[in-house]
């Protein structure tokens, strides 16, 4: 397995785990992720908010930049943002030659060229389907017994293009969660969305979609997403929203290839989890715990 | 610079909305069949928050009501999550068509979404001057635009959780390598060509 890699800026800045532990999870599976030579922001929903053309435009650059790379075909990219950005110019481009010589008159003052030879892939579709749950299964060294896990896919991912998942009913997260162990928490807010960047300039109304999350993971262990900026929502308000719903909302938040990653055996420091702003202790402690116990029942079976 | 990247923070929004060109033609395009049944607003997340709801708002606009349009909030709250887009029975492209209405609020610099506005354009600015977002310039660039001394007060309890694990650092806004500069002006220039 071999994948051109996108973190997009996020990644470098307030998701410094999400890209630790994406990288220390895929080679752990002797994947190779080759970054993009010299890559720049995909626009993430700002670009759209101000202008159609330069929101087609900062993509591209990065996909013709990715052209350049040669050899891979595929681009692995973990933000749920910047995949969907990019996805929809290789989407659009498709389909409309034209558009792709205006971009490509754009791209010329860079000396940039697109030809739409790219795909663009989603962490979790490459997790769910090139990776797959036997092989995830295989390696699993702490298994997560007893614990039972909210999947949490937000929007971009799924919608508008269903590439890799039902956009309504969204399910590629579970085998590949249930292959550690742990159980599924069923609920109807996998797909939902957390507000977006309305957590800065709306906050009141994206603290409600985030309360009415929370709400519906309790009885889970913890949430898992794919995506810096879902996490981040998640993360960062449960004690505001605990005390705006009167009731302890707290829960620990994992990006999901920190939680694959700890079910193969990597270190927390690999994976950064010093890095999460929710409470992980709690859950951590739970899974140790019950592996111990299940190791002890081993030992005594054996005796 | 441009008016895409430029804060204009010298330039103050108009107080009535009031846009002048007809952008609307392109959008009422987009959703000429609509049959009112409102599914969109049926799907939204944030329809409780609206003045308009998604479906009320596509009926003014194919009326061509500006006015109306321009003064109600429910575009600029649209958190772009596509779930309208995927239902419509008419498979119109709605989600884009709240986009070109957050355009036309943002070429225009109206100043009902004075906030969302000037958050994205300090988005954009920090990307045109160093090819990358760097979320601590943004935020500064955003409260600077805002001109509010208490919104950074809002933002400190996470702001200083995010410095004490090191995601942030304190940044000067600079004027960068200028990175994506370039792709910047070609794409106004292409535009302003397409308006006329
Ligand atoms: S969506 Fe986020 S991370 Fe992706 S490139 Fe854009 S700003 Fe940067
Ligand atoms: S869930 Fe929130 S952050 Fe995630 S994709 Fe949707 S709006 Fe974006
Ligand atoms: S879902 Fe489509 S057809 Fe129905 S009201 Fe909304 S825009 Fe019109
Ligand atoms: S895309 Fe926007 S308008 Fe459509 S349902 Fe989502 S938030 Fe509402």
């Amino acid at each position: 397995m071999k994948y051109l890699y996108y973190p997009g800026c996020s990644l470098e800045g307030t998701a410094l785990e999400y890209n630790s532990s994406t990288r220390a999870f895929m080679q752990e599976l002797g994947a190779e992720l080759m970054e993009i030579e010299d890559w720049t922001c995909c626009g993430a929903s700002a670009a759209e908010a101000t202008s159609h053309l330069l929101s087609l435009a900062l993509p591209a650059c990065v996909l013709a930049k990715a052209e350049k790379m040669g050899g891979v075909e595929e681009i692995l990219v973990p933000c749920s943002a910047c995949y969907l950005n990019l996805k929809k110019v290789e989407e659009k481009i498709r389909k409309d030659p034209e558009l792709l010589d205006k971009i490509n008159i754009i791209l010329a003052e860079e000396k940039l060229h697109l030809n739409g030879q790219v795909r663009v892939r989603h962490f979790l579709d490459v997790v769910a389907n090139d990776v797959g749950p036997e092989k995830i299964f295989a390696r699993v060294k702490k298994p997560f017994i007893n614990l039972s896990i909210a999947p949490y896919y937000g929007c971009q991912c799924l919608r508008p293009y269903s590439v890799f998942d039902d956009p309504e009913e969204p399910r590629s997260m579970e085998l590949i969660i249930k292959a550690t162990g742990a159980k599924i928490h069923h609920w109807n807010m996998g797909g939902r969305c957390c507000g977006a960047a309305h957590m800065t300039t709306k906050p009141e109304v994206a603290l409600e979609l985030v309360a009415a999350i929370l709400k519906a993971a309790r009885g889970a262990d913890a949430i898992v997403t794919v995506c810096p900026m879902c996490q981040m929502n998640l993360e960062a308000y449960q004690k505001k929203i605990s005390g705006m719903c009167k009731e302890e909302l707290g829960m620990p938040i994992l990006y999901l290839p920190q939680f694959l990653g700890l079910a193969l055996g990597l270190s927390e420091q690999d994976l950064r989890l010093d890095l999460n702003l929710s409470i992980l202790k709690a859950f951590l402690g739970k899974w140790m715990l019950n592996l111990t116990s299940v190791n002890r029942n081993k030992n005594e079976i054996k005796n | 610079m441009n008016r895409l990247g430029k804060l204009e923070s010298e330039q103050e929004p108009e107080t009535a909305p009031a846009p002048v060109i007809d952008s609307l033609a392109s959008i009422r395009d987009m959703v000429s069949t609509c049959i009112q049944c409102g599914t969109c607003t049926g799907s939204c997340p944030n329809a409780f928050a609206m003045d308009l709801t998604p479906r009320q708002l596509w009926y003014n606009v194919l009326r061509g009501e500006k006015e109306t349009i321009f003064h109600s909030k429910t575009f600029s709250l649209c958190s772009v999550c596509y779930y309208c887009t995927l239902r419509c029975p008419r498979g119109l492209p709605l989600t884009e068509a709240m986009s070109a209405l957050k355009q036309i609020a943002a070429k225009e610099n109206l100043a009902p979404y004075k906030k969302s506005i000037r958050f994205y354009k300090s988005f954009m600015e920090s990307v045109c001057r160093h090819g990358r977002v760097r979320e601590m310039e943004l935020m500064t660039l955003y409260f600077i635009s805002m001109k509010s001394p208490f919104l950074p007060l809002q933002f400190a309890p996470l702001g200083m959780k995010l410095m004490g694990k090191g995601k942030i650092s304190f940044e000067i806004p600079s004027k960068g390598n200028g990175a994506l500069k370039a792709i910047f002006r070609k794409v106004e220039e292409l535009e302003k060509k397409e308006e006329k």
